[in-house]
């Protein structure tokens, strides 16, 4: 049923959406690591008032396996205010949620029952690659006229070019490819946009034979993971630029955007230099900060890899003697101010005042689980950890920062042969600091043996909604 | 024409005029984005002739059939017409669609023709030009001899009047928004006119059925 007024979780500006209520419950992507079982989305309760706070409190089970459960979007955003075409009486109600492995996709009805999601409707792979030539998708974004959804690799016998598709908004059909002209871009991961501007960024990983059992060190080696960035005319669907980081800066990997639509840049994380493992930060801009013409790309932050004894790292980079930080996710206060950053391989998040994108200043570092470490939650200080903090999501407010443990199923198994387990953590964020939030730590068994992916937060969150409003 | 179906014209003028979705947002957020009031002031006009030329299109369209056409033939195709658009706005989800922010006047005001367009802009004047007398009746109000020539004079007439109040409508919400109210207003007082307006034409509609 259409609202007579604008669904509530709907802001104008990134100004108002820092107002924004706290979450009361975050939605979770798990999957089953055997394959054998259903994946599921899990729904955690975030109210430090309830009694069941940091815990599963919902279970949505999927009606197949091997979905590989990853990335997750909204079917309706603040984007639906944006003045070209309105449409705010909408409801922000269903969870968009592809399955990364299988291409099948589900939209989840979180309204209903909001701790019992219901899946409403079933996307067969089949369809996807029919009417999109695409497979493996990956990135959802509510965009004003529909769903923008990311997807890695080609369809019908081909592995590539990776593309977006574009759904309808209202049925859930796939209406088509969304690129007229393409240009040079062949690998995809994620995209988002400059709204107000009439640009998306799409940046690249690999096509699913360069990833789905695991990284390949050959193809890591001869530079041939994703290392560019592209800008496209939103409005013709047309291929602009390409920016090349450069060949040794191997899988440029998620888009975060300014909030405010009045500005023009971004960042982009690059999860490793061949040259000496390091992993960057990248802000793309207009060149020589104009308005319109060329795009490029500024390495703003650069983390070293720490070394390490060949006897403590896992085959895939004993050779190396060092431990990578392989920074996976990046994410954004919706205010524009902070921007954290997972550093998936030692074990680390860090934050960064970005005030000044041009010059972060490193304003807080908290260290948990890591290939070498193992730091234990402060909750558990005996409990040694797997994984790292990988996807980060940041509540409207910038108050709260929710971070998950599991990159990829086969990439996990990779970097964390003995078991990458399952955690989530929480931590509070002000002006003084961050640290951990001693009461919100599901681990283990919490999740019953599945791993845990990424986190959306009830009625959106720092990377779910866009705004046509300064 | 009678005072009423004028008042009528300019109700339906300002009912458009107030709709974020017809524009006037449009142009406080091109305002915003380059934190220029003039910005918003030069949107207003294209935005407006964008309009106009879409309810001028069904005025004249109307004014001529009904110059040509009986009456009542007018009325119970239009009435359908109306009841028919009004249940299909109330009933499909679709909403218009349009991609891009960044347009020139021009490109805004086709923008606004197409908006206009989808939304029926101009069929609530089946009602007004049928209660006003014959497209004759109107001519002679303003001097005008034969049929074609009063018809086109009344389309113009109508659309004129509508147009104006729409247009001062939008810009007096306009500039209050940008410049008073902010954009926050929008959560508390965008109330879905566009379910209104379907209901109206389905009203609307009905009542020219039922008054044939």
């Amino acid at each position: 049923m259409p609202l007579w007024k604008p669904d509530p979780t709907f802001y104008a500006s990134p100004r108002d959406a820092v107002s924004a209520p706290p979450e009361k419950l975050a939605y979770v992507a798990a999957f089953d690591p055997t394959s054998q079982g259903p994946d599921a989305v899990l729904v955690l309760d975030a109210d430090p008032d309830s009694a069941a706070y940091g815990s599963v409190v919902g279970r949505t089970e999927l009606p197949n396996t091997g979905d590989e459960l990853h990335h997750m979007g909204w079917n309706a955003c603040s984007s639906a205010l944006c003045p070209y075409a309105p449409h705010p009486h909408v409801e922000r109600r269903y969870l968009v949620v592809p399955g990364l492995r299988s291409s099948r996709m589900y939209f989840v009805d979180v309204k209903k029952n909001p701790t019992s999601p219901e899946i409403a409707k079933i996307l067969e792979p089949d369809e996807l690659s029919k009417r999109a030539g695409y497979s493996r998708p990956h990135t959802v974004h509510c965009g004003p006229e529909g769903l923008y959804v990311a997807s890695l690799g080609g369809a019908n016998g081909h592995d590539g070019p990776g593309g977006i598709a574009l759904l309808d908004h209202d049925s859930f059909e796939v209406l088509g490819r969304w690129e007229v002209d393409r240009g040079p871009q062949h690998l995809a991961y994620d995209a988002w946009w400059h709204i107000a501007h009439d640009v998306l960024v799409t940046s690249e990983w690999g096509t699913p034979s360069m990833i789905e059992d695991g990284v390949v060190g050959e193809l890591l080696l001869g530079r041939r993971y994703g290392h560019a960035i592209h800008f496209w005319d939103m409005r013709k669907r047309r291929h602009v630029q390409r920016v090349d980081l450069g060949d040794q800066h191997q899988m440029a990997l998620e888009l975060r955007p300014a909030h405010d639509p009045t500005k023009q840049y971004g960042f982009v994380n690059v999860v490793v230099s061949v040259e000496d493992l390091s992993s960057s930060i990248w802000v793309w801009h207009r060149e020589n900060g104009a308005k319109d013409g060329p795009w490029t790309a500024t390495k703003v932050i650069t983390i070293p890899a720490e070394p390490a004894p060949e006897s403590a790292l896992p085959p895939v980079i004993q050779p190396f003697g060092a431990v990578p930080p392989l920074v996976t996710d990046i994410d954004l206060s919706v205010d524009d101010r902070w921007l954290y950053v997972s550093c998936w391989g030692t074990g680390e998040l860090k934050r960064y005042d970005v005030s000044d994108p041009f010059h972060p200043v490193e304003a807080g570092s908290v260290r948990i689980g890591g290939i070498v470490n193992r730091t234990p939650h402060p909750s558990a200080p005996d409990v040694p950890l797997s994984g790292g903090p990988q996807m980060v999501e940041v509540s409207r407010d910038g108050r709260r920062v929710y971070v998950t443990n599991s990159l990829y199923r086969s990439w996990d198994d990779q970097f964390y042969p003995d078991g990458v387990g399952a955690w989530m953590a929480k931590l509070d964020s002000s002006e003084a600091g961050f640290g951990f939030d001693p009461r919100f730590f599901p681990n283990g068994d919490d999740f019953g043996g599945l791993r845990v992916h990424q986190t959306r937060l009830q009625g959106g969150d720092a990377s779910s909604d866009s705004y046509c409003y300064p | 024409m009678t005072d009423g179906s004028l008042a009528a014209l300019v109700a339906l003028g300002a009912f458009h005029g107030l709709n974020p979705a017809m524009g006037w947002l449009f142009a406080v957020a091109r305002g915003l984005q380059e934190r220029s009031r003039t910005r918003v002031l030069e949107a207003l006009p294209a935005i407006a002739a964008g309009h106009a030329a879409s309810v001028g299109a069904v005025a004249l369209l109307l004014t001529l059939t009904r110059s040509v056409v009986a009456a009542q033939a007018v009325a119970v195709v239009g009435g359908v017409a109306l009841v028919a658009f009004g249940l299909w706005r109330l009933l499909s989800k679709r909403h218009f669609r349009w991609v891009g922010m960044r347009l020139s006047l021009r490109q805004l005001a086709g923008w606004s023709f197409l908006m206009s367009s989808a939304h029926g802009a101009g069929l609530m004047l089946l009602p007004v030009i049928t209660a006003s007398g014959s497209a004759q009746g109107l001519a002679h109000a303003h001097g005008l001899g034969h049929a074609a020539g009063s018809a086109v004079s009344a389309a113009v007439f109508v659309t004129g009047v509508h147009t104006l109040a729409m247009f001062v409508t939008a810009g007096v919400i306009a500039l209050l928004v940008y410049d008073v109210l902010g954009l926050t207003v929008l959560r508390r007082a965008w109330l879905d006119l566009d379910r209104v307006w379907a209901v109206a034409l389905v009203g609307a509609g009905a009542f020219a059925l039922a008054t044939v």
